[in-house]
Parts: structure tokens; sequence; C-alpha cells
């Protein structure tokens, strides 16, 4: 199975300080793939490079097996590639479907088709099965945390993506609402999606993850199935790049 | 792998409540008491302003005194919906004011001395708004001055361009007739009734076709009572201007006739409607509530932001053009003065007690309007009660402090209730 999002020998800089070295990820499509690396390890990012925002110094990209050039935000977007950044991105003075179409308005001659928009906008949030908003003509600034972020990530399967980057997206939950997210997280693989999650919590990770990615000091420690870890195993792979054969040796090649 | 167990989500309300009247008062109740209070202030201080001087002066309810608030506001409202879509953004422009002394002096100029038609003139006046407003923004956009200090230079700068075109202080007046006509002369009152008649018809059946074709396909739409009771709102308040308005007001009727409603009063309509629907209906105009609400998040959307923002100067300074047409037009000419003293002030403060946040990212073009009929009747009421200007000025800027006194508890407030 080729993984429909991989990237090979990336390398970044930020003056003199390396931060990525050499690093490569897959995400296959209907999986989860979960990137756990400690404080500074350069999960930020890499998914900054893969989303065009940082250009990257050497390295490849490829998508659906083939090599592609991100240069700009809106080459990821092109190519299918959203990603959910921590703080949402979303306006707290529009309501939930005017900031999932935000940039993007569908337009009947000069006006607004606010119909089409709050159709599709309905029929994302329920084949997500969303059914936690009253209403989705509510302004975002009424709606908790968890409902924000579900907001955020039904605007970002709302335009046909194929790979689905989430950049810490139960940090700020409760505990009810993170079963929420994550629930809602599965659900994107399982409709065909290639979900990137970015997670400090092994819990979370442990649950809805197909495989883990980890992160050591700007290396990419290891890549493995999360069903042949334990949770000790990627704690070890976090915190020391290394875990008995798995990792990296003399903490530095692979 | 540990299976995500199905949970009920918080609150689960899958049915919306039947639109109604009564649900429809709920919601609205309910936004009021979170802090959203829309127009709320702007339409009871009205109220309550028109009570008092309407007891304390008999002759603030003439039809007479009622046309005058028309044509004492006019200039001020204009420049205040225009500075509504620089407050969206969370800007301040200062020099709207003497923007709009400069394009009336501009108008004059071209007028008197270049003895160009009148439509050229207010072309001309309309372009340097134009052309201020590109200024203004691009400084504020691209240079990254805040918009504040930008605005309070040109506060400054505009005053002596002024005195610059009216020759270091001389008073040039208008008599191009049609300029004139803009705030001194009336419809006759047959064109009142057929403009009220359209209006209300045009509203009525938009309503209608937004309802129908919302229910059609199955989305909530507003019920036909909810509808019937704004079409009739709207009816009724302005069938009773246009009637008092058509009402006899000249002091001798034999010599001169004075009745109908005055013309500034449909072109303030018109463009309260344009800037309406721009603000509402396209693209643009959700992208300006979209900057003013998170520019971060309007940018990652690939929004341009800096066009947007020097677009939202460029029409307040516009906007300050036409005002600054009419209020030419009011005096029938233009001086150092025009567009100065506390022209600014009542339309920043027109706009804040009209409901728009000085934070932005709340407000409509409405808002003015309604605020600036409160500005109006305050400084007309107490003319009428024979106070001086220390008085007004007084209370004037209260009213502006307590206006945006408002604003900033309701916005405290919306936060407490999780609104914003």
């Amino acid at each position: 199975m080729t993984p429909l999002l991989e990237v090979r020998g990336i390398d970044k800089s930020f003056g003199p300080v390396k931060v990525l070295h050499n690093v490569e990820l897959s995400a296959y499509a209907g999986e989860v793939t979960a990137l756990v690396g400690d404080n500074g390890a350069g999960k930020s990012t890499l998914v900054k490079c893969i989303g065009g925002i940082y250009p990257i110094d050497a390295g490849t990209i490829f998508f659906d097996g083939g090599p592609v050039a991100i240069h700009t935000p809106r080459d990821a977007g092109e190519l299918g590639i959203e990603i959910v950044y921590q703080d949402l991105a979303l306006c707290d003075n529009l309501d939930i479907v005017q900031n999932m179409f935000l940039g993007r308005e569908h337009k009947r001659g000069l006006l607004l088709d606010e119909d089409t928009m709050e159709e599709l906008a309905e029929k994302t949030l329920s084949g997500l099965s969303v059914r936690t908003v009253k209403s989705i003509r509510q302004q975002v600034s009424s709606l908790s945390g968890g409902q924000r972020q579900t907001v955020a990530i039904a605007k970002a399967v709302l335009w046909n993506s194929k790979v689905v980057i989430l950049d810490e997206p139960t940090a700020a939950l409760g505990v009810a609402q993170t079963a929420q997210v994550l629930e809602l997280v599965r659900r994107l693989a399982d409709t065909g999606l290639a979900v990137v999650l970015i997670s400090h919590n092994m819990n979370d990770v442990f649950a809805v993850s197909d495989r883990i990615a980890a992160l050591y000091l700007g290396r990419m420690a290891a890549q493995v199935k999360t069903a042949d870890v334990t949770h000790a195993q990627v704690v070890e792979l976090i915190t020391a790049g290394r875990s008995g054969d798995l990792g990296l040796k003399n903490g530095v090649t692979p | 792998m540990i299976k995500v167990k199905e949970l009920p989500g918080e609150a689960i309300v899958t049915a919306t409540q039947a639109p109604s009247i009564k649900n429809s008062f709920r919601a609205y109740v309910q936004r009021v008491r979170g802090g959203d209070m829309g127009a709320l202030p702007a339409v009871l201080g009205l109220v309550v302003l028109c009570v008092v001087f309407a007891v304390a002066r008999p002759s603030f309810v003439t039809a007479g005194n009622f046309a005058n608030l028309f044509t004492q506001g006019a200039a001020v409202t204009l420049i205040a919906m225009g500075l509504v879509f620089v407050l969206l953004l969370g800007e301040i422009d200062l020099s709207a004011g003497f923007a709009s002394g400069v394009c009336a002096a501009v108008l004059a100029v071209t007028l008197t001395s270049m003895g160009l038609p009148w439509y050229v003139c207010a072309l001309a006046a309309i372009v340097t708004g134009v052309i201020i407003g590109t200024v203004l923004g691009t400084l504020v956009a691209k240079v990254g001055i805040p918009s504040f200090v930008v605005t309070l230079a040109a506060f400054l700068a505009f005053q002596g361009l002024v005195l610059v075109l009216v020759d270091e202080g001389t008073n040039i007046s208008i008599r191009d007739s049609v300029i004139v006509a803009i705030a001194n002369r009336n419809l006759p009152p047959w064109l009142g009734w057929a403009l009220y008649a359209v209006c209300v018809a045009v509203f009525a059946v938009v309503q209608l076709v937004r309802a129908r074709k919302r229910a059609k396909r199955g989305l909530v739409a507003d019920p036909l009572s909810l509808i019937a009771f704004r079409v009739g709102t709207l009816a009724v308040l302005a069938g009773a201007a246009v009637f008092v308005l058509n009402l006899e007001r000249s002091r001798n009727p034999l010599l001169v006739s004075l009745t109908g409603v005055p013309i500034v009063v449909p072109l303030i309509l018109a463009l309260l409607v344009v800037w309406t629907v721009i603000l509402r209906r396209t693209a643009f105009g959700r992208h300006l509530y979209a900057v003013g609400g998170n520019t971060e998040a309007a940018r990652r959307a690939g929004i341009p932001v800096d066009r947007l923002r020097i677009s939202a100067f460029v029409i307040c300074s516009s906007m300050a053009a036409i005002g600054g047409i009419v209020a030419a037009s009011r005096a029938s000419s233009v001086d150092p003065n025009t567009g100065g003293s506390s022209v600014l002030l009542y339309a920043v403060g027109a706009a804040v007690i009209g409901g728009t946040s000085l934070f932005g990212g709340k407000g409509r073009v409405l808002d003015a309007v309604l605020g600036g009929a409160v500005v109006a009747v305050i400084e007309n009421g107490m003319g009428l009660m024979g106070y001086g200007a220390s008085v007004k000025y007084l209370v004037t800027g209260s009213v502006l402090l307590l206006a945006a006194g408002v604003d900033a508890l309701a916005r405290k407030r919306a936060a407490a209730a999780g609104l914003r």
C-alpha cells in the first residue's frame, strides 16, 4: 500500500538552528497517523512545511505516489491537504456556516448563495454525525471548545480534502468533549481520509491511531503500528528517541 | 486499540424550536440579556429623548421641526454610515469630518470659480474622497501606522487643506439650484407616497420570496406571521413619517407652500439599502466582518486583508464626501468650518450609539442612521430648549461616552455569557 502523503529527507533550519534532520513521515488513506514528540521536537514545524507555510531546505513531498511542490498554503489546499491549527482560526462574530465557507463563499452573481452554503454545511456536519449544535446559524462565540473544534474540522473536510492534519485538537478540552472530538477523528479516517493527529496525550493516541510516528529532537525516531507497541515504548521514543530495538541508534541515526 | 465509545454530546438539541413570533421574540430577549443589544439602546434613547423634549417644548412635535430633524442630521448620518465600515475592522477615522470639509470645498471651488456643471463638481468631490481614503488606507494597511495616528495627522492637515481651498477663510456661497435642492427642497407629496408604496412593497416581496425559497429547500424559514409583523411595522412607521412630512409646514401657506419629504431622505435610504446589501449579502461584506472578528483567521482563509482595509477607508472617505456635499447644500455655502468642530465626534457617536462596536466585527449601516437620529434629536431639542453651545457639547459628549460605555459593558457581559 502506498501512503497518500509521504515526506522523505526533509531538512529545515531557522538561521543557525537546524530544526528538522532528514525527517520521513507517511500517512495512509483510511488511517489515523499520530505524530508524537516532546515540546520542541519539530512536530509543528514539520506540519507547517507540509502545509506550505515554511519552505523546506531539502527533501521531497510525495502525494498519491508522485512528488509535488508545495510553496504556499494554497498549493496544499489544492492538493487536498487541510490543516486544523491549534488556535482554530474561527471568527467569533460569524456563524457556523459563514465560518465554514470563509474565503470560499458560494455566490450567485454578485450576491452570496446563503441557502446552498447552509445546505452543504448541514450535509457535511450530518455526514460527520455532528449533532451537538443547536443551529448552524448560531454564532461561533456561543459554542463550547469542543463544538468549535468540530466546526474547524468540518471546515477542513468540506473541500473534498484527502489529508487532514490536526494540531493538538484535544489540548484544551474536557473529558466528554475530548471523547467527542476523538470520535470525530476516527470517523474522518473511516470515511477514507488520511488523518495526521498531533498529540501529547498517550490516551488519545492509543484510542484512535493506527500508526504512531515519534519525533525526537528534529529526527524521526520511529514509525510503528499502534498495535505493535506499548504505552511505555512510545513514551521512551518520545523522551529518549529509542526503545529497545526501536528508534535512533546512538541518539542520531535510525 | 481502544475503541472510542459513543458518547452523548452536551445538550443535543436536534430540532430547532419551531419559528414563530413568540420564539423569535424569546430568542431576541435572550440575545439582549446575553449582551447583544443591537439597536435597542438607540431606539429606547430615541423614544425617551423625544418624549422629554415633546413635554418640555411642544414646538418639538410640529411637522416643521420633524422635517428639520432630517436635514439637520443628514450630513452626520452619512459620515457615520461610512465610519461603520472602518469601525467594523476595529480601526478609526478621526479625519472623516474634515475630509468631508475638503470634499465640500472641492465642490464649492469647482462650482463657483471654475463654473463646471453640478454633476461634474459632485463627482470631483467624491473622487477627492476616494483619493483621501486610498491614501489613509494605504498608510494604515501597507505602512502599518496605527489608524488613530494616521487620521489624527490627517485631521490636522485637512483643516489646512480646507483653508487653502477656500482662500484662507473666505466663505464661498453655492447658488447651483440642484446642489442647494439636496438639503433644502422636498419631494412633491404624491412622489413621497409613491416611493413609500414602492419601498414597502419591495421589502415585503423580498422577505416573502426569501422565506418561500428557503422553505422549499427544507431550510428554517421565517414564518409568515413574523414577516407580516416586520412589514406591518415598517408600513406604519414609514407611513406616519410620510404623512407628517406631507403636512403643510409653512408659516404662511398662502405665500409659499412647504410640504413633502426632504430630498435627503430618499438619498439616505438609497445609500442605506445599497451599503446594507453589500455588507450583508456579498463576499466583500462578509470578509469585512471576518477581518474585524479575527484578522488572522481571515488571512489564513485567503482573504486579502490589506486590500480590504484600504477599501474600508475609501468607503468611509467617499461617504464623508457625500456628507460634505449635503452639508454644503444645507448651508448653501462652504467655509473653513464645514465638517469641522463637532461633526466628526457626532458621526462617531452616531455609529456607536446605534450599536456599532468600537472593538470591530460588529455593526450595521442601519446603526449609523438610528444613531444619527439620536444625535439630531439631541442637537435639535437642546436648541429648542434654548441651551447654548456649552450645554450641547457637554450633553453630546456625555451621550457618546455613555454609548461607548454601553458597548464596552455589553462586550464584557457577552464574554461572561460565553457569547463572545
